[in-house]
């Protein structure tokens, strides 16, 4: 992203100002469609007010819906990353469900496997078996777009559907628990390998997971000589490949951290909540990433932040169904309409609508050249 | 897609059981596939990518289904499906106009907004049985159950292969294919020669949303023939891949789309026959069929033969 490259070498209150419009743009787009899907429940007969005050309810309102809220922002963050990461170069990846299901998977093959060892190294191992797992599978498709020109996209995209046919092949064959009659799984984890609530909290550890993920990968790609190659080749891959940056290889490490973190959010999916994989790992967080991705402009810090919203939205759903029968997929469409009302507000970022300043030119950052020449 | 509903009376066993029921499977689940790929080579040849078809296609269902249920007439529901589609590629084309928004982004967008509409309308549809299309009876000639069903036509199909011929001839043979061809292959060229890029891709993107929507009204108003929220495999997305492997040609993507649809029906034809193993796997053969495909024609040398120009400049 160009403009990001620039705003690095400009004045503290000229950064400020690029940061609080950065933010005020999506802020102005959620309440717009927020306000839409007030008109839209409108029409079904509900009342938005209502409706409004119910999902706030439902999901910052109480400690335990809070808590709720933060449980399912979890694997947002780590989802949202997945397709976060690939877009500051210039790829645009959707297959966190599928690294989703294949870290799961993984998760529940790692125990299934170590039955012997000492529940800290199954836990251990199940993370990085999930991380190792949704890495490859994500670098993969980065491998296919760098060495053979395969669209990453829909090539992700038959990634998801690959990775749920081999899950749905392996909780009904070879790792299917017998005594799972109704909802095949494989076989549960035994209670000690759990991955447990944070202190003090009704929330999984997965909530750390996604905290610590977000804040080291903003330092990778927004401070760290990597992350700014990896800037370079979003913002002009000619100019990154005639300076000497190996963009194959930018592409292929940065889509292994993307996908090991969906990875990860799969693996404590299983180990943390399921307790088992199965078709549950399915739920749609994959898709919801990309939204939390695209709301958060693809800044991982930002990423926290929109995976809280996000999952109060899913958190207060259950509610509307409740109190006003709307049907379930209500939360759906309000992830679309704000999916649309997002990329819309694009057209506005950058024309300095409130903060009246003549568009300065961005001439290529000094510093920014001798971290090249050292890359 | 559910076992059941491609095993209808086996009697006929073994390899040429399998082999008619793939070919069955070929004419019958690529109908939609034709739809959807005709429409995005439609929309793509005016150089958009409109990765929202998916989202169309369940709209067209849900739709068209509907709109069977309550004015009686499937072909009514059809048309509903057709309009549907036409508003929602006209959202895409709208958004996609303005500065700075991208348009692949839409196309995830308005599939997750799509698909999460058609289910929010479609709740009350789940139950209710709607009046399904005819069907021509190819096959009456026949003794075989299975011969019969497989040539059970639909007139949708027929109507595809008209539509094929018909697009191939817009883009090739009319001056409106030529401008539209014009505009995907350098915009810039299209504006100096007069052309409103904006207009002729709107129009595309409208076709290509029709398109999609009437294949959406298949899947739900002839096979698998009801409405659920699991109607849909993605085939939205396939198509736009499947255009790749067509090489943007409006006639290889009727083989392609037969191509695909046999693939879609080799799983649950294995296990008519009792070829249970990795059954969930022989179900990953489309999605794997198209990977292959794309990498083995893709290069990150060359552009791909056929692709319009400005595909290449947006990505």
């Amino acid at each position: 992203m160009p403009t990001t490259l620039a705003m690095a070498e400009a004045s503290p209150a000229k950064r400020l100002s690029a940061v609080v419009q950065a933010a005020a743009i999506p802020a102005a787009a959620i309440a717009v469609s927020l306000a839409l899907f007030g008109v839209f429940v409108g029409l079904f007969g509900a009342n938005p007010i209502q409706v409004f005050h119910q999902m706030i309810r439902g999901s910052f309102g109480t400690w335990f819906s809070f808590q709720n809220t933060l449980q399912r922002s979890a694997p947002l963050m780590l989802t949202a990353l997945c397709t976060a990461l690939p877009a500051r170069l210039g790829m645009v990846i959707i297959g966190g469900e599928g690294a989703l299901v294949l870290g799961g998977l993984a998760a529940a093959s790692v125990a299934y496997l170590m039955p012997a060892s000492s529940p800290l190294t199954v836990k251990v191992m199940m993370v990085a078996g999930g991380l190792l797992v949704g890495g490859l599978w994500i670098g993969l498709s980065a491998a296919l777009r760098a060495y053979r020109g395969v669209n990453e996209t829909i090539s992700s995209l038959l990634l998801n559907y690959i990775a749920i046919a081999i899950l749905n092949f392996l909780v009904e064959g070879p790792l299917r628990d017998p005594a799972s009659l109704n909802k095949p799984s494989t076989p549960p984890l035994a209670d000690d390998v759990m991955i447990g609530s944070l202190p003090g909290l009704d929330v999984h550890w997965g909530l750390a997971f996604g905290l610590v993920f977000c804040v080291v990968t903003y330092v990778l790609m927004d401070r760290t000589v990597f992350g700014f190659s990896a800037r370079m080749v979003g913002g002009n891959v000619r100019a990154a490949q005639l300076s000497g940056l190996r963009v194959a290889r930018l592409m292929v490490v940065t889509a292994f951290v993307a996908g090991g973190a969906a990875g990860v959010a799969g693996a404590v999916e299983v180990a943390a909540v399921q307790g088992s994989a199965n078709a549950s790992l399915v739920a749609g967080y994959g898709y919801s990433g990309i939204l939390v991705a695209f709301i958060a402009r693809h800044n991982p810090l930002a990423v926290i932040p929109v995976s809280l919203l996000l999952g109060g939205i899913g958190a207060s759903g259950g509610l509307l169904q409740r109190m006003f029968h709307l049907p379930d997929a209500a939360v759906n469409v309000l992830q679309g309409i704000l999916f649309i009302t997002i990329l819309f507000s694009e057209t506005y970022q950058g024309r300095r609508l409130v903060f009246k300043r003549r568009p300065v030119a961005a001439p290529m950052p000094k510093a920014g050249n001798e971290n090249m020449v050292s890359a | 897609m559910t076992p059941e509903l491609v095993a209808d009376g086996t009697i006929m066993t073994g390899f040429w059981g399998v082999i008619l029921a793939v070919l069955a499977g070929a004419i019958r689940i690529s109908t939609p596939f034709l739809f959807v790929s005709l429409g995005e080579c439609l929309t793509e040849k005016s150089g958009r990518i409109n990765l929202g078809l998916e989202g169309t296609l369940v709209m067209g269902a849900m739709g068209g289904y509907g709109v069977s249920l309550y004015t009686g007439s499937p072909w009514l529901g059809v048309l509903a499906a057709g309009v549907l589609g036409i508003a929602l590629g006209a959202l895409h084309a709208w958004l996609c106009s303005r500065p700075k928004v991208n348009d692949i982004a839409v196309g995830i967008a308005l599939m997750i907004f799509g698909v999460g509409l058609a289910f929010f309308l479609g709740k009350p549809l789940i139950k209710p049985s709607a009046p399904h299309l005819p069907a021509i009876p190819l096959g009456a000639w026949s003794s075989f159950p299975q011969v019969r069903a497989a040539l059970n036509i639909n007139i949708l199909f027929v109507v595809g292969i008209g539509i094929t011929l018909l697009v191939r001839w817009l883009l090739t043979r009319s001056r409106w294919g030529l401008v539209l061809r014009t505009v995907g292959e350098s915009a810039n060229s299209a504006r100096a020669m007069g052309y409103d890029v904006n207009r002729v891709r709107l129009i595309a993107t409208m076709c290509g949303g029709f398109l999609a929507g009437v294949g959406g009204s298949f899947l739900s108003l002839f096979y698998p023939g009801s409405w659920n929220e699991g109607l849909s495999s993605g085939q939205g997305l396939m198509a736009v891949a499947l255009v790749i492997f067509a090489k943007w040609d409006p006639v290889r993507c009727l083989w392609a789309s037969l191509l695909f649809g046999g693939a879609s029906a080799l799983g649950p034809a294995l296990q008519s026959v009792g070829f249970n193993q990795g059954y969930y796997l022989f179900n990953a053969a489309p999605y794997v069929l198209t990977l292959v495909v794309m990498i083995a024609t893709s290069s990150s040398e060359r552009a791909l033969a056929g692709q319009p120009a400005e595909l290449r400049v947006a990505r």
